[in-house]
């Protein structure tokens, strides 16, 4: 059944590549077209304004939600990393339950669905719109985030399914229908449709699409501009070939080649900085500066704001409920030390790694200031000018080529893989959403995949604009229903809270030799 | 005097030899032998979203295979033998484990096979055996 699968997927794509050269460009140009004008309305609704205002009400939802669980689990974030970090490394996990899911292999797939395209090019999308300032916001939603991961990933492993063939899957869909039926509400069901719909077209659009258009422009940008379907194609055939064809090989090795990357993106972030370590403080300061001030930036310091917490939830996911699907498989008998876990992906995430790109893009001198201190716009008023007028993914790698020269060779590929493993990532989110809707089964499952792998072309022949509006709008819209849950249950997981740290204190709850 | 020895077997031909040299061991000393089957895992590996959700499923699938394609008929043969046997089967870092099991059970010696790797690739990969005996509370045995 696969391999036939597999075999005509080829054949089709074959077909596709024979007779559609000439048409090349104005293939690109009418996928642009068509997605812009089919998802304008959709991106529309969500990032519209507040009445009278330039502040779109989705990032305050986003931010009230976190500060709404950082204050009623009582900073449960900063309290709580050792115990987090211990967990992890394994302290509390019983020897007997070698070979099951550890809490370190759930926290490293969530991270790398997590960590990628966003830690690179979106915050060089934030730093290039809403200044240096945005840095600043950035990582106070993601401190302020490791509490909405915490209250969700907890209720994923509470709420999961454990099927009788010995399968483990959970997620916002399951929590919302069972925690509210547990609570006696109603309305979960609707909620878990909604969730369902939107994380699939989340999948589709950051998890998917996003990271197609990225990766071609990374692509491209050493070998030469060539059309965008092409890199699609190659793309789709690789992602099918993984999810439909179960060529596990190609998954392990990105698997394993991941962190190793996203280590070195760190470290070599770590020597740049360090290379250029009188002017840290500086960074810092126009850091603090343009948080408040916005130091001339279109939009000022709302824009700056605006900018950083949109960026840091597109980039670490919090409250919007893709974590706690990867989280949920993990054994253990404390739902509640999966979510100490994951309060750890937020802070990697956003705190480390996205303050290590937007250090580098700031010290490097990518961002133009003019003779009074405050940043030039570009032509169209977009932006801030940028050495070589780069945006995206080309801003970060400008960055670190400036002080590296040969990075971007380096960064081209950890784009590629980074790009690769989240669509992998979001592949199986967006099917945990399809499953909920239709049910599982074989036909069901493959008309999914092979919908994932068309939405790769697309992306990848799309212009970066419709394609990030969207992106962003979808996975934002999950964040809408997730929250609005997470409301309703967060007194399940202060009373799961209660309980284990009573038992932690009285000894109840003990680390293994 | 009688004890009981930890044998370190996975089937192959290598850790059958060392299966036979526990049996005159504790056949001669009246011992008995406690039979470990380790399977390699690390808490700290990486998988995919998918392999997490099967992985209780495979961990299972695999125990069950352990048990019957591999323990089983050995099991039954020694019985046989009227030779006195014990099984364990576990995941994790197998010498570290082999170590463990002798412990546990107050062994008095740990009989493993050699696999055979040329010296850089046991360099490279490490081996199991040279990994044990800097880790072993007991004697160990290393059957070639």
């Amino acid at each position: 059944m696969h391999r036939k699968n597999f075999h005509a997927a080829i054949a089709a794509a074959g077909l596709l590549m024979v007779s559609a050269p000439a048409y090349a460009q104005s293939i690109d140009e009418k996928v642009n077209q068509m997605f812009a004008s089919s998802t304008g309305w959709f991106v529309n609704l969500i990032f519209s304004n507040f009445p009278g205002t330039s502040f779109p009400w989705i990032v305050a939802w986003l931010v009230i939600g976190a500060t709404v669980f950082t204050l009623y689990f009582g900073f449960v974030q900063f309290r709580s990393v050792g115990h987090a970090i211990a967990l992890v490394k394994g302290d509390y996990s019983d020897p007997n339950d070698a070979g099951e899911v550890s809490h370190f292999q759930a926290l490293a797939t969530a991270l790398s669905g997590t960590v990628g395209l966003g830690n690179i090019a979106g915050v060089a999308v934030a730093v290039s719109i809403g200044g240096p300032g945005a840095t600043f916001w950035m990582i106070l939603a993601g401190l302020m985030g490791m509490a909405s991961k915490f209250t969700e990933c907890t209720l994923g492993v509470k709420y999961r399914n454990e099927y009788p063939d010995g399968r483990v899957s959970g997620g916002p869909m399951y929590y919302l229908t069972k925690g509210f039926a547990e609570r006696g509400l109603p309305g979960g069901k609707i909620l878990a449709v909604m969730f369902s719909i939107f994380c699939i077209l989340g999948a589709l659009g950051g998890g998917n699409m996003f990271q197609a258009n990225q990766a071609h422009q990374q692509i491209s940008g050493i070998v030469g501009a060539y059309p965008g379907w092409i890199t699609g194609v190659i793309f789709a055939g690789v992602v099918f070939a993984v999810i439909v064809g179960g060529l596990k090989s190609i998954a392990r090795v990105t698997e394993k080649v991941v962190p190793f990357m996203g280590i070195l993106y760190v470290g070599t972030a770590l020597i740049i900085i360090l290379m250029n370590a009188g002017q840290i403080g500086w960074a810092f300061g126009q850091i603090f500066d343009g948080a408040f001030t916005g130091l001339g930036v279109a939009g000022g310091m709302v824009g700056a704001l605006i900018q950083g917490f949109k960026r840091a939830a597109f980039s670490n996911e919090a409250g919007v409920g893709s974590a706690a699907i990867a989280h949920s498989a993990v054994r253990t008998k404390e739902p509640i030390t999966e979510g100490y876990v994951s309060l750890l992906e937020p802070f990697i995430d956003t705190v480390v790694i996205c303050t290590m790109t937007a250090l580098v893009i700031i010290i490097t001198g990518q961002l133009v200031a003019g003779p009074d201190g405050n940043y030039l716009l570009n032509e169209a008023g977009t932006a801030i000018q940028t050495v070589g007028g780069t945006s995206g993914v080309g801003l970060t790698s400008a960055a670190f080529g400036s002080a590296i020269s040969w990075f971007p060779f380096v960064l081209a590929i950890a784009v590629v893989l980074f790009a690769f493993s989240t669509m992998i990532s979001w592949s199986y989110y967006g099917l945990k959403a399809w499953t909920y809707l239709f049910g599982e089964g074989e036909t069901k499952e493959l008309v999914f995949k092979v919908i994932f792998c068309i939405f790769v072309v697309i992306g990848a022949a799309a212009n970066l604009g419709p394609v990030i509006d969207f992106s962003d709008a979808a996975i934002f819209a999950m964040a809408v229903v997730n929250i609005i849950g997470l409301y309703f249950l967060m007194p399940i997981v202060k009373r799961e809270l209660n309980s284990y740290v009573s038992r932690l204190k009285s000894g109840e709850i003990k680390k293994f030799e | 005097m009688s004890g009981k020895f930890v044998v370190g077997y996975d089937g192959s031909a290598s850790s059958q030899r060392a299966l036979e040299f526990a049996v005159d061991r504790s056949n001669a000393q009246g011992g008995t032998i406690v039979l470990a089957h380790v399977l390699e895992w690390s808490p700290y590996s990486f998988l995919t979203p998918n392999e997490l959700e099967e992985r209780h499923k495979r961990r299972e699938e695999e125990l069950h295979r352990a048990e019957t394609a591999i323990m089983t008929t050995v099991v039954k043969d020694l019985k046989d033998k009227g030779v006195t046997v014990e099984t364990v089967i576990k995941y994790g870092n197998i010498p570290d484990l082999l170590a463990k099991i002798a412990k546990d059970f107050g062994a008095i010696q740990i009989i493993i096979g050699r696999s055979g790797h040329s010296s850089l690739g046991a360099r490279v990969f490490g081996s199991v055996a040279g990994a044990l005996v800097q880790a072993a509370p007991v004697p160990c045995t290393i059957v070639p």
